[in-house]
This record gives structure tokens, C-alpha cells and sequence, in this order.
């Protein structure tokens, strides 16, 4: 039974691409059949971010209004057989999405796939309930900062008012994926630590994913991190969370607990 | 800098953990009545103009929310020698 989720933040810029790169090629390297679809019209990143933008033809607008047939619009990847990308237009607006035209795509999807990575542009406006509105789970990406969290509050209200779940009375699994943290901060009392912001939020932590470079790195190369450094950090905590999703029990590492003498040097690299 | 000093500089994430639960609290009750507070200025509007003329412009809505107690403030300037209508 194929499994649509969707990841989402309200806000722009706190992980939701790279998360869904990387989550999607974590669930295809665990051998399921994967697609990851970019819901941002008229700003589509996921393409570069998994290193297919130059074999973009057709796109998710072109499917819904039934221009091209779904196979030619899907990329499939040259890494993992098994992970598919199905881009969004760059040219036309989020008024192009019909909720119709999703709803026969994401049928015709969950035929093909075990998986369907929806990413959500950010905001929460049509392109942002689009994406989640046939989602059976939500991944909800959130930076340990206050405008951050605020947003993802919202979301979250979202997820449990507007999606075809909650209208039908289902329960909407919703689970929090903190990216951009820092440990060493969170330890002084300068960052929220995790547990804060479960706290606020109150829905359960699908992983960590501390401030790293290595990030970067992956999206530079186009490349999603698990499949070009899977030993980092982020990597390993990307590939826990989606083990984590296909309900296999992993704990969460318990990322704020730090050695004395980490904390001692983490805490003098930054003194000023 | 004492060493006092050295040990409370920069905890600010208690600070923001608490202002996003006092916030988070009554956003949550609000965004499904999103349009509460100008749908309560209709009303109330409504109910007024059947008596007194007043000018919609000076009308003023806040609603105003604390830990503990909310408040609906509406502030209605009465024109000079409002008429009674009826």
C-alpha cells in the first residue's frame, strides 16, 4: 500500500528540500520505490538539489493538465534505480494546480510507488495545501528558532483541518524533523534544545539534523547526502528517520548530551 | 566580566521557548476563528446602527490577550447628539 507524505514547514528556507532529497533517497536505498515530487511552481529546486536539472522535459503542471503523460514526466535517478523525480513547472504559477488534477496524479503515483515524497513550497497558500492535501503522513521540517516553530505550529493546524485525512475524520501522522541544529549551543542556553521544541509542539521527533557542512556540500554537488557522504552525521540521522518511517524502531540519538570536554571546547571556539 | 556575568550571558532560549508557548496557546484557539474579530465588529456594529448612527470609521476592535484573562475592547465614538432612530 503506497504511502503519500508530504514535507512541510510554512516557513521558506529552514530544510525542506534538501529533507526531502535526502529522505527520499533513503527510503529508495532501502530498496522502496520512491518518488519525489516538487510542489514549489514557479520556484522548483528539488531538480537541482537531486542533480537532475538539466533532464527536466515535462513537469508536474503539464501531468495535471493532462499535456504529458505521468512516465514522461518522471526523471528517474542515475544513482538508485529505484528513486524517481517528478519536477515543478518553472514557468507557470501555483493557480495551475487543481485539486482534481492532483488528486488523479497522486492516484496514479501510488499505482507505480511505494513511496510519494510530496515537497511543499513554503508558505500556506495553494501550492502549500496542494501538496499536502492527499498526504496520509507529514514530515514537518523546523529550525530551533522562534519564527520557525511559530510557523510550523501553524502547519501543523493545517495538516489536522485542511487535508483530505482530517476532513474525513482519519488521524493526520505528523512527525517533527529538526534540521540546523547545534548541540554545543543548545547546551549554553543559546539555541532551544530539542526537547524544547517537542515540547511546543507536541508531536513526535522523526530525527536531528545538526548544523553541518557536509549539507552544503551535497546540494552543491546535486547529489542527496545519504547517497554522497552516508557516513556524516546528517546523512546517518537522514537514513534513521526514514527507517523510522518504514517502522522499523530506531532511537533517536540523543543529540544535546555532550561529553565535558566537547562541551568545554565547543563553548571556547566560540567565546568572542 | 564576573563570573556571574560569564554564566547567564546569552540564555536566551528559555526566553524563547516561553514566549512560544504563551503565543502558540492562543494562536491555536484563534486560527480557527480566524475571522472572529471582524466578524464580532459586524455584529456588534449591527446591533448598534439599529439605534444610533455612527460612523464606521470610528470604530475601534482590539482584542487583547494575557495568560490568564482576554479581553474584547470596542470602542464606538459617539457623534455628537447621536440620534435615536426609532
Amino acid at each position: 500500500m503506497a504511502k503519500v507524505m508530504v514535507v512541510t514547514s510554512g516557513k521558506g528556507g529552514v530544510g525542506k528540500t534538501t529533507s526531502c532529497a535526502s529522505l527520499g533517497a533513503a527510503l529508495a536505498q532501502a530498496g522502496r520505490n520512491v518518488v519525489v515530487v516538487d510542489f514549489d511552481v514557479g520556484l522548483r529546486n528539488l531538480d537541482l538539489v537531486m542533480g537532475a536539472e538539466r533532464r527536466v522535459v515535462f513537469d508536474l503542471v503539464n501531468v495535471v493538465q493532462g499535456d504529458a503523460k505521468l512516465p514522461q514526466a518522471l526523471i528517474r535517478d542515475k544513482r538508485i534505480e529505484t528513486l524517481c523525480l517528478l519536477p515543478a513547472s518553472q514557468t507557470r504559477d501555483k493557480d495551475a494546480l487543481t485539486e482534481e488534477g492532483v488528486g488523479r496524479v497522486i492516484d496514479e503515483l501510488r499505482e507505480k510507488f511505494d513511496w510519494i515524497v510530496c515537497d511543499s513550497p513554503a508558505g500556506i497558500d495553494k501550492g502549500a495545501t496542494m501538496a499536502m492535501r492527499f498526504a496520509d503522513l507529514a514530515v514537518v521540517v523546523a529550525n530551533p528558532e522562534v519564527s520557525s516553530v511559530r510557523d510550523s505550529d501553524r502547519i501543523i493546524g493545517l495538516l489536522d483541518s485542511k487535508t483530505r485525512r482530517a476532513e474525513c475524520g482519519e488521524k493526520m501522522e505528523k512527525h517533527l524533523l529538526l534540521t540546523r541544529h547545534d548541540a554545543a549551543r543548545a547546551a549554553r542556553g543559546e539555541m532551544m534544545k530539542v526537547e524544547d521544541v517537542l515540547d511546543v509542539l507536541a508531536i513526535p521527533l522523526l530525527g536531528t539534523i545538526s548544523e553541518s557542512p557536509d549539507v552544503l556540500t551535497a546540494s552543491n554537488l546535486g547529489c542527496p547526502i545519504t547517497l554522497h557522504n552516508p557516513t556524516s552525521a546528517a546523512a546517518r540521522a537522514y537514513t534513521a528517520a526514514a527507517r523510522k518511517l518504514l517502522g522499523e524502531a530506531v532511537p533517536v540519538a540523543a543529540q544535546d548530551k555532550r561529553g565535558f570536554m566537547s562541551r568545554l571546547f565547543g563553548k571556547r571556539a566560540t567565546v568572542q | 566580566m564576573s563570573i556571574l556575568n560569564f554564566f547567564a550571558r546569552n540564555r536566551s532560549a528559555p526566553v524563547a521557548r516561553e514566549r512560544l508557548q504563551l503565543l502558540l496557546a492562543h494562536e491555536r484557539t484563534l486560527t480557527s476563528r480566524s475571522d472572529l474579530i471582524a466578524l464580532l465588529q459586524r455584529e456588534v456594529l449591527a446591533v448598534i446602527a439599529k439605534h444610533i448612527a455612527i460612523d464606521q470609521d470610528k470604530v475601534i476592535v482590539k482584542l487583547d490577550q494575557r495568560a490568564q484573562v482576554s479581553t474584547l475592547e470596542i470602542d464606538i465614538e459617539m457623534p455628537e447628539g447621536a440620534v435615536i432612530q426609532n
